[in-house]
This record gives structure tokens, C-alpha cells and sequence, in this order.
């Protein structure tokens, strides 16, 4: 953290400097574990054995929150009879589907509810990414009633539980130190703080960026994470929670409104070509059959969004325009594209801020699918690499891009960069803070909602009057944003995704006031209220001088203003605070509210003994203590019945690309993860296949402070660029000794994919770890580095291969397995000829790694690329 | 005061002894090295503001230092240390840590006897703004002069590239550009000073390593800082450069260090050379009138032939 985010670190060392103990767990010495109290080495993937342990530690030594785990989390929920767990089935759970590799989770639901309608079979909601349409709440739940079997004595075997308990059981200090090659006694020392500072006096936060998300098991490591939190009732409370810091700026906005492919603004999920034919079967599938909490509204949400995109055109009677919606087929994920870009089914593509030339994992891929297009546009605040592959990649060299033959015409726009331009950010606390322009553009710089705006004005021009179907959507969308000068207002747009009343043109105060008639529109209706009143609510700065810690007249967080999420759980079921000392938000009995320093998140007038009879459905059908208002029980879940590609439980497995056999499970990997069986895609072997030893050491990337992601905007800069002005690797003394690498001398790193070669950093910051039995060297290298600007370098993006998350469709970057060798790396064709050396000695074929079953009734079964695509539609790509 | 604190020692008054009068109080920098995270933003805050030349694309293997020292066109310089862990038998007070050669294989370990422990220092470094400043005392063109904050500046249209001042500084501080001639070093951010403004580095300072404020106060803060540390276990913690009674009677940017200062490069014993003076005078007095006595006994002992 205090790499990558060193302004955000300071309150770290706040709370340091207030007695608060810093344990760092990474597998290389970092700034931060320079400033923590402990650092904690361990093998990097093999975050799930440890969270595991911790929940272990919980379960064996009775740490948990009793009241809290009890009433607010869903451990009293009886599953039912036909789930089997990772522990029956030897890392895999019942359902799985080795032909598809993926899951039919019906099994997992709680007795007596069914299995939602995610879009068509689970394979295709594994295409689609499924799990990431959940981030702002559980997916449906289904049943006669809204209310599952509980047994408040969790005695019933197959309450969660029971169940919890039997997943973790094997999840022991013993086990953490062999597969992660931790040491216990640090382990023990990091489990006794966290729970120690747990409880009703005081709370744990736990902060994670994307060393946490970038792997094939990425989600599972935060559900393990959310797990302990629960366990240990640190959710919804001051001081608890869990906290993502992004890679940019406002990346927690570009989810909220996002730039993806399966997502609508506010998490409604993208309708898909083939289970939602109409308005009213995509809205059932947002809002569920009995659906309880307030996903069960999503009918206002959805058609509130209509009429913001196409306003008085969008009508009851054509169903809102939802058939102007494109639809989804599959995955079009980011990689996907890439892959089809290189298949020639891609002809166009932008790029806004992106460097995929170095930012991207395999990024040969990257380059050799760019080199493969009609037409690029690139918006950067310099020339990047995406825009120069064609000239400068390391393809040139080797012969496979020639720079007169490549057919691909890019447009390069230069961009305004944040200080040239007003707009919101939304950071990790979903904080939206306003930000004036501080200096004008130069030249021809222009912020992206310029651009934007214009593009679609000047297409609307251009198809003006057009009688052709297909411009509709085009020519009907609702254009009409202020605009100062030729620059379009920012804020007209925050407005708007704000949304007002169309009859009266009033700014809504919230998503409360949605309707599902056609009568109020709202471009995102969890940001809803940020223009309440018609007043830019995120560009509040009242100094905190002037108001309480809670400081709720800074900035505008999502919902409604509310700091901390679910804070209904910050009181009892009675609605007392747990304690004086962690008091937050609590229920005012005298006058028939709740009430507190934060924004309740709960019906303001819903009394803490609130039952609702049967029938109820919606927000009315949850109780008085149910704090988890938009999950489909009302209650935190340790177990996930419906909604996760992977399992409803965490289960260690070993990276896509891992030295080690899994230690816990016959089941390897993941063994729902997606791969792309594809000669250009090669994966290093790892057991039970051979050859594993072929690419003997763990390889993790991650930042310097110096430098900024991909490199276009630090690797500009003289006065960063002199601060790290050259791409290296990090060795241990003792790797460094093994293979007779020099201290600042050079190196090259390979995998399947690529060799690329850097300058050596020798430093007892890197250790070797002791895993299984046998001593394993872990290399680490930044990725900032490409071949333009004031200081190059080659790409460790290139290292990588293309392996991903199933829910969310991650790419695995931050572990993989490499061989180190002393001195520069061959030129030209010998290059090529090396890695295939290496590929040939490794035995690796498009199969390698694709074989992700390795127990059932599917082991061993390869995933090879077009055995099972259900692609052929490529419009809209682009 | 003596007549000897001119030149070294203690001096109340700094700014006041070179002439200001109505002056604000004494200005400079507490580094509290036991919170740098060794961003390095002060070293970018103080470029982007000063106007400092980029100083080269070198990567020099020194862990994350790829500045190397403080000089013409580095007026901040942050020092990375790593620290293999040594075997302490006791609280005894740590000698400077050089590697030791592990007896144990790598991995091998389980407890606090492996790497874990190993310390990795940064600390950011900056001119002293000495009390008794060597590069003034021998600047002959008066390029270097005491401002009212009792800070130290060059003042780039008077020098004369001389290069004095650059032997002279203890510290090894002042140096001059190759290609300009000229000697340049820390202002203090004089201008923004004038400001009414915090200098750059502790204003871009993200965990206030970096404190700027009045001396007095800063020197009560870092005592405080040391006691509380101490109080924690870290034993180690000591100030650096805030004793008037030092060698340049105090330093204006003074430090707290978790190691003896020669670990991060800095002089354990700095003294200004003027404080030499008094004592050189009196040896060549004493030498003078040794010749003279000896002159005079020469002349009394052989007597008029």
C-alpha cells in the first residue's frame, strides 16, 4: 500500500502512530513492510490457505461474534441434502460440469428455495461473467417464501455453520506453513491480532488491492476475506469492513457507471440475446419471484435508465426502448476481443487511458491482435505504445509485425488530463468528490466527455432523417447535455445520471423516488441523490473543522449519502449500539427512528422488532434486524447459495500456473477458471501434468511508487523517470548465487510465452520460502516499463498468458512460473527460437494447462478453443 | 554569548547575529525518518517547484536510491538502507550494521530468527541550514546569505562558481552544476517562505516525515517523538543535528534516525571549519609571538658586539 498508494497509506501510519499493530503479508519486502510492525512472507496465490486458516483459528478457538454471526449472517441457514463440499468431492462441489467446466449450482441453495434465474445454463452466465452483476447485492433468491429454513441452534448438520466448519477444518497453521510457506508462528501472531481487535469494543478494516483480484481464484479471495469479517462482526461497523483500493482513480466509478461488457450502469446486469426477449423478462431476472430486499425495485431502476437514454421516445408501449439495448451472447470480455481481434473478427477499436501494449497480460497478444484492425483510436496524454506497437513493439524485431505491411490505421487523439477538466471521482469508500478544472487544455487536448459527446453528435447529424431501422436507438437517444463554449457541462451529465422527475423537472432525492411508470428518468440509480435538490451534492467541502468525524457534508457517498454500508449492523438486533465505544447508527425508540452520525442504511421508520408476515416480498419482507437490505435474505453471506461460478465456498487451489501440487484437494486449480486453449495462448505446465520443473521459480509483478501502471504517464516525466529510470528483476543473494546472476548486471525471464530481459536487483528484500518441503525462489518484477519514453525497458506484461477468474473474468497477472537466465536475452529469430526451446522441453501444447479437471469423472479433459464456442455473432464488438 | 559563538556553538539568535532585525522566528525541517515510506515526493515536489534539472537516468543498484546524494540538481535526496537482521544479544546499543553472512540455509527458519526482521530504512535528506553555515562563512562574493528565517541561500546572480563553499560544507551539501558553473542548494523554498507558504517537500510529504515549522517548536516535537518511541521499544530512535551544542551549533533541518548516522550516510561529527578559527588564530598568535620572543632572545642573547 505504501507502493502503490502512498497518500492513502498516511492513515495507515495514523493509526500506527495511535497504537494500531501494521502486519504486511506479501510475498517480497516492500515500503510497506519497511513501516509494518510484522511482515508476513508468503508464496504468492496461496492467499486462500491462508484467509482459511484464519477462519480455521476462528472456528477451533471460538473467536467468532456470537449475537452478530448468529443474527446477521446467514450461518443458521440449512442447505440443502443433495450439496456437496470440496471436502466430499476432493476440491471440486457438487454440480460441476466438466464438459463446460462449470457449475450447476442448484445443489448449493438453501432447503426449500430454487435456483435463480441467472441467464440460460451456468456455462453461458460463466461466459458472461455473471458474478461481477452482483457488486452492489446478491443475486435472487427463490422460494415460496422470502424466508429460508434457519436452525438457530446451528446444530443441524447442513447448516452453513456445520458446513463452514467441516470446509475449513483441514485449514491449519500446519497446513498454512506448507502451503504458503509461512511461518506459523507469525501466522498465529497475525490470527490472535485480527480477532483480538474484533468484537463488540472494537473492529478490523481490511484494505486489499489487486494483488487480492488478478487470479484465477481472485473473487474466492475476497469472499474468504468477507468470511472472517463477518465472523468476527466487523462488517457494517465504524473502523470494520472491506476496502478496495483501485489502480486508478475513479475505478470504483467505472463499475458503478462502467466501461464493461455485461454490465448496465448500477449493476444491472446487461440483457442477454438469449433468455431476455422483452422488457419484463429482464426485469424479472433483475428483481426475482418474491424477491426480498430492494433489488426486488429493480423494475424502477431499469426503466428509469431507459428514459434517461432515449427520453420521450422511450414509452410504455415499446417497452422503453429496451429493444435499442444491445444484447450479450457470450463473453466479450477484454481478452475474448483481443483473441477475436487476432482471429480477424474485430475491426475497429478505442482505446480511452488504456495501454494494453504493456498493461495487459500476454501482451504479444495484445499487439499482434491491434496489428490486426481496420482502425484504432487512441485517447492518451501521450504517445503510448498502443498507439506505436507497429513501429517499436519487440514483434519487430522477431519478424512478426512489419511495419510497412501492417494494415492497422491509428488515430491518435491527445487527451486532457484531470486537471484540465471537471468531473467526479468516485473512490473505494464509493465517494464521489467533485473536481474543478485547474488549468485549460493545451493544443488540441480535449477531455473524453468532449469527445464523446461530439462523436455522437456528429453521427446523429450524419444519419439525420435516416428512415433505416437500425439508426433508431442513434437518432432517438436523449443528446441534450449543456454546453459551455464547445465543451459539454460535467455537471448537466452528473444531473442527469442523478435523474428528475419528468413531469416537473426536479432533481429525485433518491433511488426511493424511482418509478416504474416512465415518469422519472435516472442514468444511475444507486448514484441517485447526488444532485439532490438540484445541488452538486459531491462537491461539498465543508472542512472537518466544521462538522463530525462522519464528515457527511463531504463530498456524496453512494447510497444515499451513506458512509458506511449496511450500518444497521452496527447495532444490535434490538437496535442498541454493541458498544458505547463503537457506536454508529441505533434505533431512537422515542421517536420512532434510527438515527446515529451516519445516514441509517434501513428504512428510517422500520422498528428493530419489525416481522413481516409470509406474503411479504421486496423491502417489506425484511425484518427489523435484517442489515443486509439488498442481499436476497437480509443477511451477510459465509456461504453463497447462488450467484458464484466457482463454489459457494473459498477452497484453496494452486494458480493456473503453479511448481506445486495442491496440497489440500486432487482438484489442481480452479476448475471452473477460464482458459483459451489456443496455440497462442501457451500455458507453463503445472502438475499433475509434467514438465512443471522446466519453469521452476514463482514470478509476481507489481508497482513502484516511481512509476504510474503501464508507464504513459511516468515514463514521460523526467523527474519520475530519473527516480527509476530502468526496468529490473528482484532476486534473493541466494537465487542470484544459484544461477551466477550479478547484482546490476543482466538477466532474462522466461516463460511459454516470451522471454524478456532486465537488469538484476540482488536483495535480502526477496527470500526463498520454504513450501512442501522444498525451498521455492520467488522473482518479482515491475511492469512499468515498454519501448517508448524518456526511460524503456521491456514489458513483464509479455510473461504472462491469458487464464481468468470465471466470475468476473480477471486475468491472472499477479502469479505465474518463470525460468531466470544470466545475461541478454537472444535477438531476432533466436528469440523465438528460445522460448520454443523451452516450450519443447516443458512438452507444451495448446493443451497444456486447458486440462482443469484433475479429479471426477472429467479429469484430464482439455479445453481447446472452438471445441464448444458458442461465438459467431462479432457485431458491436468494436 | 561570547565572541567565540560568531563562529560555533550555540547562538540564540541566528538570524538576528547576521543583521535582521523584526525577523520571524527560526525556521526549518524535523525528518522523522521512522515514518518515511520513502516516496520519494519530496525529491519531486522540490523539483517541480525549484525548477531543479532532471540529474540523470541512471539506475545505481544502491536498493531503490537511484538519486545517489544530495548535489546541484538534488536538493532532496532519499536514502534506502537495507538491514540484514544481526544477532543482538541484548538491548545493547546496535553498532553500524554491516551484512553478516548467514549460517542457516535460507528458508530453513520458522521463527524470528529469519528474514523477516530485516529492516529496510529510508530517510530523507536536505541541507542543515547550519547555525554557524561553513559554505557562508567562506562564500567571498556574498552569494550566500542569512535570511530572515535564519535559512541558508545561494543567491544564483552573485555567484561566481567559486566553489568554496563546496569544501567548505561539512555535510557535503552545496555542490555546483557541471555545465552552469554555479553552486546550488536547498532554499528552504525561500519564496514560498515569503508566502507565507510551507516548503515543498513537507507540504507533498504524505505520512509528515517532513515537518516545517519553528525551530523551537520542532525541536520540542521531535523530543517528545523520541520519548514515545522509546517508550514503544524502539530503543534505537535518536535525533540528529538538533544539538546546538554540536559542531555547526545546530543544525535548522534536523532528523530522527533508527540507526548511528554514518548508516545513512551522514557524518557522525560534523563541524563547521570556522570553528577552528579562534584556535587557528591562536596558534599562529602564539607562533607569532614565539618568533617574536624567539626574535628578541636572539637579539637580547648576543648583545650589541
Amino acid at each position: 500500500m505504501a507502493e502503490a498508494h502512498p497518500v492513502g497509506f498516511q492513515w495507515v501510519m495514523e493509526a500506527k502512530a495511535r497504537g494500531a499493530k501494521v502486519f504486511h503479508i506479501d510475498p517480497r519486502f516492500t515500503r510497506t513492510s519497511a513501516l509494518a510492525d510484522s511482515y508476513i512472507p508468503i508464496r504468492a496465490g496461496t492467499d486462500i490457505a491462508l484467509l482459511g486458516g484464519v477462519v480455521n483459528y476462528i472456528l477451533t478457538n471460538d473467536k467468532a461474534f456470537h449475537e452478530y454471526v448468529l443474527a446477521y449472517t446467514n450461518a443458521s441457514f440449512i442447505v440443502t441434502g443433495d450439496y456437496a463440499d470440496a471436502e466430499d468431492l476432493d476440491g471440486l462441489f457438487s454440480g460441476y460440469d466438466g464438459e463446460t467446466a462449470s457449475y450447476d449450482a442448484t445443489s448449493w441453495q438453501y432447503e426449500g428455495m430454487e435456483a435463480t434465474h441467472e441467464p440460460g445454463s451456468a456455462a453461458e452466465s460463466k461466459e458472461q461473467a455473471a458474478g461481477l452483476q452482483h457488486e452492489s447485492g446478491g443475486p435472487a433468491l427463490e422460494g415460496e417464501t422470502a424466508h429460508p429454513t434457519a436452525d438457530p441452534t446451528l446444530q443441524h448438520p447442513n447448516c452453513v455453520w456445520q458446513i463452514l466448519k467441516r470446509h475449513f477444518a483441514r485449514y491449519t497453521p500446519e497446513m498454512v506453513e506448507e502451503i504458503c510457506g509461512t511461518p506459523r508462528e507469525q501466522f498465529l501472531e497475525l490470527c490472535e491480532a485480527w480477532t483480538a481487535n474484533s468484537g463488540r469494543e472494537r473492529t478490523s478494516a481490511v484494505v486489499y488491492a489487486v494483488g487480492w483480484t488478478q487470479h484465477s481464484v481472485g473473487v474466492q479471495y475476497i469472499r474468504t476475506a468477507a468470511i472472517i469479517q463477518l465472523l468476527l462482526g466487523n462488517m457494517g461497523r465504524p473502523g470494520g469492513g472491506i476496502m478496495a483500493m483501485r489502480g486508478h482513480a475513479s475505478i470504483q466509478g467505472s463499475t458503478d457507471i462502467p466501461t464493461l461488457f455485461n454490465l448496465l450502469p448500477g449493476y444491472l446486469a446487461m440483457p442477454s440475446a438469449s433468455s431476455h426477449q422483452d422488457l419484463n423478462s429482464w426485469i424479472e431476472s433483475l428483481r426475482g419471484t418474491n424477491q426480498k430486499g430492494f433489488w426486488r425495485n429493480a423494475d424502477t431502476y431499469a426503466v428509469s435508465l431507459l428514459k434517461e437514454y432515449w427520453g420521450d421516445a422511450a414509452t410504455a408501449d415499446n417497452d422503453f426502448c429496451f429493444d435499442y439495448l444491445p444484447r450479450i451472447t457470450g463473453d466479450h470480455g477484454t481478452y475474448r476481443t483481443t483473441m477475436d481481434m487476432v482471429d480477424g473478427k474485430v475491426f475497429g477499436y478505442f482505446l480511452l487511458g488504456q495501454n494494453p501494449a504493456v498493461g495487459s497480460s500476454h501482451g504479444k497478444l495484445q499487439r499482434l491482435g491491434m496489428a490486426n484492425l481496420d482502425w484504432l483510436v487512441v485517447r492518451d496524454l501521450a504517445m503510448i505504445e498502443s498507439a506505436t506497437f507497429w513501429k517499436d513493439s519487440p514483434e519487430i524485431e522477431t519478424g512478426e509485425i512489419v511495419p510497412e505491411e501492417c494494415r492497422t490505421e491509428v488515430f491518435f487523439f491527445p487527451a486532457a488530463a484531470h486537471t484540465e477538466k471537471e468531473g467526479t471521482f468516485t473512490q473505494t469508500q464509493r465517494m464521489l468528490q467533485w473536481r474543478e478544472k485547474a488549468v485549460e487544455p493545451k493544443g488540441d487536448q480535449r477531455s473524453d466527455l468532449w469527445f464523446f459527446y461530439h462523436l455522437g453528435r456528429r453521427l446523429r447529424e450524419r444519419q439525420h432523417g435516416s428512415a433505416d431501422e437500425r439508426d433508431r436507438p442513434l437518432l432517438d437517444l436523449n443528446w441534450d447535455y449543456e454546453v459551455h463554449g464547445d465543451e459539454p457541462s460535467a455537471a448537466s451529465v452528473l444531473r442527469a445520471i442523478n435523474g428528475y422527475d419528468r413531469n416537473t423537472g426536479k432533481e429525485l432525492a433518491g433511488y426511493l423516488d424511482l418509478k416504474a411508470d416512465g415518469s422519472t428518468s435516472c442514468g444511475c440509480w444507486i448514484y441517485c441523490g447526488v444532485y439532490a435538490d438540484g445541488v452538486n451534492q459531491a462537491a461539498r467541502r465543508k472542512p472537518r473543522t466544521e462538522q463530525d468525524s462522519t464528515a457527511l457534508e463531504w463530498g456524496w457517498a453512494w447510497p444515499y449519502n451513506r458512509r458506511i454500508l449496511y450500518n444497521r449492523a452496527s447495532a444490535d438486533p434490538q437496535g442498541r449500539p454493541w458498544s458505547e465505544r463503537k457506536r454508529y447508527v441505533w434505533w431512537d425508540e422515542a421517536a420512532g427512528a434510527w438515527t446515529g452520525s451516519d445516514v441509517p442504511d434501513f428504512e428510517k421508520d422500520k422498528p428493530p422488532s419489525y416481522r413481516p408476515s409470509e406474503d411479504a416480498v421486496g423491502p417489506d419482507a425484511l425484518r427489523g434486524d435484517d442489515p443486509f437490505i439488498m442481499q436476497a435474505d437480509g443477511k451477510g453471506w459465509l456461504y453463497v447459495p447462488t450467484g458464484l461460478q466457482d463454489g459457494p465456498m473459498p477452497t484453496h487451489y494452486e494458480p493456473h500456473e503453479s511448481p506445486f501440487r495442491n496440497a489440500l484437494y486432487g482438484q489442481q486449480g480452479n476448475p471452473t477458471r477460464k482458459v483459451y486453449g489456443r496455440a497462442d495462448n501457451p500455458s507453463n505446465p503445472s502438475p499433475p501434468e509434467g514438465h512443471a520443473e522446466v519453469y521452476p521459480f514463482v514470478l509476481t509483478t507489481s508497482r513502484l511508487t516511481e512509476h504510474h501502471t503501464a508507464g504513459g504517464m511516468s515514463r514521460q516525466l523526467p523527474y519520475l523517470s530519473e527516480l527509476q529510470p530502468e526496468m529490473f528483476v528482484e532476486v534473493s543473494p541466494e537465487l542470484a548465487r544459484e544461477l551466477g546472476l550479478e547484482h546490476l548486471g543482466w538477466c532474462h525471464v522466461v516463460t511459454s510465452r516470451a522471454a524478456i530481459e532486465s537488469r538484476v536487483m540482488v536483495t535480502d528484500r526477496m527470500r526463498p520460502l520454504r513450501v512442501q518441503g522444498r525451498l521455492v525462489h520467488q522473482v518479482w518484477m515491475p511492469y512499468h516499463w515498454g519501448p517508448t519514453g524518456l526511460t524503456t525497458g521491456e514489458s513483464a506484461n509479455d510473461l504472462f498468458g491469458v487464464a481468468l477468474d470465471p466470475n468476473v473474468l480477471i486475468q491472472e497477472s499477479k502469479v505465474t512460473t518463470c525460468d531466470v537466465r544470466p545475461g541478454r536475452r537472444p535477438r531476432g529469430p533466436d528469440l523465438l527460437a528460445l522460448v520454443e526451446d523451452y516450450r519443447q522441453r516443458a512438452g507444451v501444447t495448446p493443451e497444456t494447462g486447458t486440462r482443469i479437471a484433475t479429479v471426477g469423472a472429467s479429469a484430464g479433459r482439455a479445453h481447446l478453443e472452438n471445441a464448444h464456442d458458442p461465438e459467431t455473432d462479432t457485431e458491436g464488438q468494436s | 554569548m561570547t565572541l567565540d559563538n560568531r563562529l560555533s556553538g550555540p547562538l540564540d539568535d541566528v538570524a538576528g547575529e547576521a543583521g535582521h532585525t523584526g525577523h520571524p522566528p527560526r525556521m526549518g525541517f524535523f525528518t522523522d525518518t521512522s515514518v518515511c515510506i520513502g516516496c520519494k515526493a519530496c525529491e519531486v515536489a522540490c523539483k517541480e517547484w525549484n525548477l531543479v534539472p532532471e540529474d540523470g537516468l541512471d539506475l545505481l543498484g544502491m536498493s531503490f536510491d537511484n538519486t545517489g546524494s544530495l548535489g546541484a540538481s538534488s536538493w532532496r535526496h532519499v536514502a534506502f538502507i537495507e538491514q540484514a537482521p544481526v544477532a543482538v544479544p541484548d538491548a545493547a546499543p546496535r553498532a553500524v550494521d554491516l551484512p553478516m553472512p548467514s549460517f542457516t540455509r535460507p528458508g530453513d527458519g520458522t521463527g524470528a530468527e529469519t528474514r523477516s526482521d530485516f529492516r529496510w530504512l529510508m530517510s530523507s535528506d536536505v541541507c542543515k541550514h547550519c547555525t554557524h553555515a561553513a559554505c557562508l562563512d567562506v562564500c567571498p562574493t556574498g552569494a550566500l546569505f542569512r535570511t530572515e528565517f535564519g535559512t541558508v541561500v545561494v543567491q544564483q546572480d552573485i555567484c561566481n562558481g567559486c566553489g568554496y563553499c563546496v569544501s567548505a560544507c561539512p555535510y557535503g551539501v552545496i555542490d555546483r552544476r557541471e555545465d552552469d558553473g554555479r553552486a546550488f542548494k536547498c532554499t528552504l523554498c525561500y519564496d514560498r517562505l515569503k508566502g507565507g507558504l510551507e516548503p515543498a517537500c513537507a507540504k507533498a510529504c504524505p505520512t509528515e516525515s517532513i515537518q516545517f515549522g519553528p525551530l523551537d517548536e520542532l525541536r520540542e516535537r521531535a523530543a517528545a517523538r523520541v520519548e514515545q518511541l522509546h517508550g514503544a521499544g524502539v530503543v534505537e530512535a535518536r535525533l540528529y543535528g538538533e544539538s546546538p551544542d554540536d559542531g555547526v551549533g545546530g543544525a535548522g533541518a534536523f532528523f530522527l534516525l533508527l540507526d548511528e548516522p554514518e548508516v545513512y550516510g551522514l557524518p557522525p561529527d560534523p563541524v563547521v571549519p570556522a570553528k577552528m578559527l579562534p584556535r587557528m588564530w591562536r596558534f599562529a598568535g602564539a607562533a607569532a609571538a614565539a618568533m617574536l620572543t624567539a626574535a628578541a632572545v636572539a637579539f637580547a642573547g648576543k648583545g650589541p658586539r
